[in-house]
């Protein structure tokens, strides 16, 4: 589905749905910020790409969204489309979720793969949406390890946005494999010595941040991320003592040295190209401008 | 007598109680210099077939038990007996040196190798030392270290995997736990020289993948090997931390699933009643195992050994790729059984 037919089928009556699955925008003028509680109006949250105008809160956004602000206007087009999520444990309800989700977001998995430009520089593209939690299972593995082979091949840069809160536990032991078969597939890119940036996004935890979002030769955050190891709800269950309290954030995580910036959302589309054109030359970007 | 030792698990109490007897006979016979190898043989051959008929009937639950065994051998245990000689090495030489994660060279016959493993405790205080074996970004950059330098001097490197999870305290995620795990996959990916990983006892998630992207991965019969603790998972899924039984089933975490998914190579057959009742015995089988796949690794040119390691997990996963059939648009989903699995 392009970006266009996307947004022309969140009109309707799926709408609502749709936009359950990332921070929901109630269909009406206005809506009130989950962290100052400022009214905003939704034409002017949109204009600021879903920022807070008052407090600077990071709306999470779905993955088209993420492709419309960061993509140049009509080049992304989607690869592995046709990679189908299976129940290979036979886990209880797995099919159902599954279903589920793929009604809420029109998308078959969480991750969204496939080639775009970015400042007229042809890059792979990964964006994630919140599909089971943005959990990584086999399809999810399969389309980073693919987008990484494609763009191998292709000599083109790699620029992902991470949303996720790990390895999809319905998947089992194959899903705690994808981040092995991520890794050994960012290290080939790497050393075709080819450019793989990350922009970490609200949440991004566990099996995918302790894999290929880790690997970055360039790691971005959005500002109050929540960013680390331990998802949040095994970091809950630990009990974990002495947390200080800006733990497990993109803040936290700049603070101790694991991350090159944080970005807010409306510099993040030109750092990227500053970083394309560095690795890639700059002369690319300004003949597509 | 019901056993009152905590180190003796619920099912195995029939085991330790014949044990005891057996004990007890011996000692008389010492004791009043009567034989009585008869009656003892008789009892040893009870045992046995008690053994042999409660671990016929195991629970993947009770696999979980068993990898956790308190009187389960460790990785240093392995050590010592599958290698002729070996000199632990320590530290990380960016932080500091954690005892959760050990490692060092060590020959093996003719063979010089790098072995690094986690390593847990036996009683509360060496618990706590090894931090139940729980490794910090400390530990897998040493492990990372001690891989380098396998490669460097062209030997294998051999990990033993038994930890419940990575350690992800404040400081193991100041220190960057994830990118420590994450970098260790993706070394291990291309590192030129052979691995095998041997996953002894507990395969807890990212804290075991850190260490066990290999040529060959091996694992112990009673091993578990897991993207989350049951427990923690029957938590968070099913918000009912008491099912752990029916989600260590529903996890597939035993190692004849791992097997039948993939992700394992071999699985190495414990001793009667398990790994604890016979380390020696076990160690010996592991030994037997990573000469066996070495014998086969050191002839690959190293180029195709890596080319072959990626391959191998870049085949992991189950899902349906629709798109390498003929075009047949508008097929229900329910028709489209086939499973295959990820290209190679
Ligand atoms: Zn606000």
């Amino acid at each position: 589905m392009s970006a266009a037919a996307w947004f022309k089928s969140r009109v309707g009556a799926d709408r609502r749905l749709v936009r359950q699955s990332v921070d929901a925008l109630p269909d009406g003028l206005w809506t009130k910020c989950p962290k100052c509680s400022e009214i905003l109006f939704n034409k002017e949250l949109e204009k600021n790409l879903r920022v807070c105008s008052k407090c600077g809160y990071h709306y999470r956004l779905s993955a088209w969204e993420r492709i419309q602000i960061t993509a140049d206007e009509g080049t992304f087009k989607e690869i592995e489309t046709g990679l189908v999520t299976l129940n290979p444990l036979n886990f209880p309800d797995y099919e159902a979720k599954i279903e589920r989700d793929k009604a809420k977001t029109g998308l078959n998995d969480g991750m969204v793969v496939g080639l775009a430009e970015i400042g007229g520089h042809p890059v792979g593209l990964g964006v994630t949406d919140w599909f089971m939690g943005g959990s990584m299972g086999s399809v999810y593995g399969e389309k980073v390890a693919r987008l990484f082979e494609l763009a191998t091949k292709k000599k083109l840069p790699v620029v992902m946005f991470t949303m996720s809160g790990g390895a999809r536990m319905q998947e089992g032991i194959l899903s705690l494999m994808q981040m092995a078969k991520t890794a050994a597939a960012v290290a080939r890119h790497s050393k075709a010595g080819l450019p793989y940036i990350v922009v970490l996004t609200d949440p991004t935890t566990a099996g995918v941040h302790a894999s290929f979002a880790s690997l970055g030769d360039f790691i971005f955050a959005e500002p109050g991320a929540l960013i680390g190891f331990a998802g949040a709800r095994v970091a809950a269950q630990a009990g974990l003592i002495d947390r200080p309290a800006n733990f497990q954030t993109a803040e936290f995580q700049l603070e101790h040295g694991m991350i090159d910036r944080i970005l807010p959302r409306r510099e993040i589309k030109p750092t990227i190209i500053k970083v394309l054109d560095f690795c890639m030359g700059k002369e690319v970007s300004s003949d597509a401008e | 007598m019901p056993s009152k030792d905590w180190t003796v698990l619920d099912f195995e109490k029939p085991i330790a109680e014949l044990d005891e007897q057996i004990a007890q006979i011996k000692r008389l016979t010492q004791e009043q210099g009567i034989d009585r190898s008869e009656e003892i043989a008789a009892l040893e051959r009870d045992r046995d077939r008690a053994i042999e008929e409660i671990f016929s009937n195991l629970t993947p639950w009770d696999r979980v038990l068993l990898a956790r065994h308190p009187k389960r051998p460790y990785t240093l245990d392995y050590v010592r007996i599958i290698f002729d000689d070996y000199v632990e090495l320590h530290g990380d030489r960016l932080y500091g040196d954690d005892h959760a994660m050990v490692g060092g060279i060590a020959r093996l016959g003719d063979r010089h190798v790098v072995f690094v493993g986690q390593q847990k405790g036996r009683d509360l205080k060496e618990r706590q030392y090894r931090n139940f074996g729980m490794a910090k970004p400390d530990g897998y950059r040493k492990a990372l270290r001690l891989m380098k330098l396998a490669e460097k001097f062209k030997r294998p490197v051999i990990t033993f995997v038994d930890t419940p999870a990575a350690d992800c305290s404040v400081d193991a995620e100041a220190r960057g736990i994830s990118e420590a795990i994450a970098r260790n996959m993706m070394e291990m990916s291309v590192l030129e020289t052979p691995i095998i990983s041997v996953i002894l006892g507990e395969g807890g998630s990212g804290g075991a993948i850190g260490i066990a992207v290999a040529d060959r991965v091996i694992m112990m019969e009673n091993a578990i090997y897991s993207v989350i603790p049951p427990e923690g998972c029957a938590a968070i899924l099913w918000r009912d931390p008491s099912k752990y039984k029916e989600m260590a089933a529903a996890l597939r975490i035993t190692s004849a699933d791992a097997l039948e998914l993939g992700v394992v190579d071999e699985v190495i057959k414990e001793p009667l009643g398990g790994a604890h009742r016979n380390p020696e015995a076990a160690a010996l089988s592991v030994k037997a195992a990573i000469v066996k796949h070495l014998e086969t690794l050191e002839k690959i040119p190293v180029q195709k050994l890596v080319d072959a390691r990626y391959k191998k997990f870049r085949s992991m996963g189950i899902f349906e790729d629709t798109s390498k059939k003929k075009p047949q648009k508008k097929v229900p989903a329910e028709q489209q059984e086939q499973e295959e699995q990820g290209e190679a």
